[in-house]
């Protein structure tokens, strides 16, 4: 009874994984039908579509790897070689995470610092704000090959200039969420601590802070999933051995589909570890407010 | 519910001869809103003396000023024109010295804080120690009868309890005075007769000198000393009616004759400044 009604809660998400399933096999049946074509041709001229498809699935440099290929690559490389090594996606993965982290931890720092200022100082808002906003209208695809290279001029290399890249991407959401936070304060709680005669300090920190609080998480949300996209263009320009994006670059320098994917897949349960890791330390924080939120 | 009755009454009620202190002084105040399109009267007029103990109720329908008076009492709207003192100071030194305690219309309460700490909110900017702000959180607490709710949050107590946790919060930091906007409006007729007695009790027992801003007539007769009317467009008061009623008043005594007589002088001064026409 409990399996059943289990499935019929999980059925929507199923079925639409199944229907992605189908279409990715059909997919690699279409794209790598020519090169399979080609190859059948050459062996003999007796074929038939069982062959192709055959052929298709089991093809050692495909256009489109399928499911089955993709996930043994990946369980592979993650069970056959110790975490420390080169082949196994998880030293990869804890690489580029690692930059990630820190630049979203800087950029939540410039974030806030710029979003506390833009809230209390006047004329930061007009002169601050326009350079946020232009800030992100430049593709960081453009910026991130001119911070490692100057980074790489100074001598500063590794994990520093991916940071900073993360950081240019992580801070602008951080700071339009905070700003929205802390101006989205009940004005009836501003007129209470008026009349306690509260100073700045005590409305921000017992006030503004905590009503922001919503609105900032669902930024370092946002932020968490975009510092590791940082991290991963970081790392195409530096031609880099190691971390997820120097996976992705050397797969296509060599034609490996089949690891693009995996390091893909390796990325996408990365970046969802991430998100629910900043959902766990949101309700810890914001629980209980939260759900007060929710019944007002 | 809170048990407020055996509490002590304060000793100055207990001394009829001495001329009671003013507390709030108010003569020929105006206050002029910049609206968009044309600049709006609020306040015209406005002369208004309290003394210490009394429980001022400002009454009138909406648009008659009286939320405004009581903000510009509070010095949260500053006047255009007139005096006001407020405990013989300007409203801004008498709330930078934290002179009276506010209840809004609606109960404002912090819903990341529990209740115990939504009343110490005021103490912790003052800058108490914890013992001390647990020890006047929970006298009162006693004092509206919620002991026993201290550590709930604002979203599992009902919209009554709400509103006498935030009444709670008011009285927290002691002040002489009580600043109360409308703070039953939005509460069941049940609920709120409950809440009067209460607030009544809780009135008798401290000697808070109270103002009190409702568009309900019998509220303002009830717990009032003196009840104020007023009238909109522009603001001003029409008449001030005192309620020379027992001070002890129980739910019984809407029902003599005495309170029914001055109900009707109040209904009739609101009907006298108030047309319907427009």
């Amino acid at each position: 009874m409990n399996l059943t009604s289990l499935l019929k809660a999980k059925a929507p998400i199923l079925l639409v994984g199944l229907v992605i399933l189908l279409l990715w096999y059909g997919g690699a049946i279409w794209l790598n039908a020519p090169q399979a074509i080609e190859g059948l041709n050459r062996i003999g001229q007796n074929w038939s579509t069982q062959d192709l498809i055959h052929q298709t699935f089991a093809m050692k440099r495909p256009v489109m790897p399928t499911p089955n290929q993709v996930f043994v690559d990946f369980t592979d490389s993650l069970f056959h070689y110790p975490p420390t090594n080169i082949r196994n996606l998880l030293y990869h993965a804890a690489i580029t995470a690692s930059s990630a982290m820190v630049g979203f931890l800087m950029g939540l720092v410039l974030g806030a610092v710029l979003a506390v200022g833009i809230v209390h100082v006047k004329t930061l808002e007009s002169s601050l704000m326009p350079w946020v906003i232009i800030s992100q209208t430049i593709p960081i695809l453009a910026i991130a090959p001119m911070v490692v290279v100057i980074f790489g001029n100074m001598g500063v290399t590794g994990l520093l200039p991916k940071a900073i890249i993360s950081m240019y991407l992580c801070f602008f959401p951080i700071t339009i969420g905070l700003v929205k936070g802390l101006r989205s304060t009940d004005p009836l709680a501003l007129d209470l601590m008026r009349t306690y005669s509260a100073n700045r300090g005590q409305v921000f920190w017992l006030l503004r802070l905590p009503s922001s609080l919503p609105y900032l998480f669902t930024s370092i949300k946002v932020s968490i999933a975009i510092s590791l996209i940082g991290a991963i263009v970081a790392e195409l320009p530096t031609g880099g051995t190691a971390g997820l994006g120097a996976r992705l670059l050397s797969g296509s320098y060599y034609g490996q589909t089949v690891q693009i994917w995996s390091a893909l897949v390796m990325s996408a349960i990365l970046s969802l570890a991430l998100v629910g890791a900043a959902g766990l330390v949101e309700t810890l924080v914001v629980g209980r407010a939260g759900r007060a939120r929710g019944q007002r | 519910m809170g048990n407020t009755a055996d509490l002590p009454v304060a000793d100055t009620i207990s001394t009829p001869l001495a001329e009671p202190r003013r507390i709030v002084d108010i003569r020929n105040l105006s206050l002029i809103f910049k609206a968009a399109d044309k600049p709006v009267t609020a306040l015209d007029g406005i002369d208004l003396r309290i003394s210490a103990g009394d429980f001022v109720s400002l009454i009138g329908p909406s648009g008659c000023g009286k939320t405004t008076l009581l903000r510009v009492i509070a010095d949260l709207e500053q006047p255009t024109s007139g005096d006001i003192t407020v405990n013989g100071l300007s409203p801004e030194a008498a709330r930078l010295k934290r002179a009276y305690g506010y209840v809004f219309q609606a109960p404002a309460l912090y819903p990341w804080r529990n209740v115990e700490k939504n009343v110490t909110l005021p103490l912790e900017i003052m800058g108490l120690d914890k013992a001390e702000r647990q020890r006047r959180s929970a006298q009162q607490l006693a004092l509206v009868g919620l002991t026993g709710f201290e550590k709930k949050f604002p979203w599992q107590l009902s919209g009554g309890m709400q509103q006498r946790v935030s009444i709670a919060r008011a009285l927290a930091f002691e002040p002489d005075l009580l600043l109360m906007d409308e703070p039953f409006g939005a509460l069941d007729e049940i609920t709120r007769d409950h809440l009067n007695s209460q607030l009544s009790q809780l009135w008798r027992a401290t000697g808070k000198t109270c103002v009190f801003v409702t568009h309900s007539i019998s509220e303002a007769v009830f717990l009032s000393t003196r009840i104020v009317v007023m009238s909109p467009r522009p603001g001003r008061i029409l008449d001030i009616i005192d309620c020379d009623l027992p001070r002890e008043r129980t739910l019984e005594l809407r029902e003599s004759l005495q309170f029914q007589d001055i109900a009707a002088r109040v209904r009739h001064g609101l009907a006298e400044g108030h047309s319907y026409d427009d």
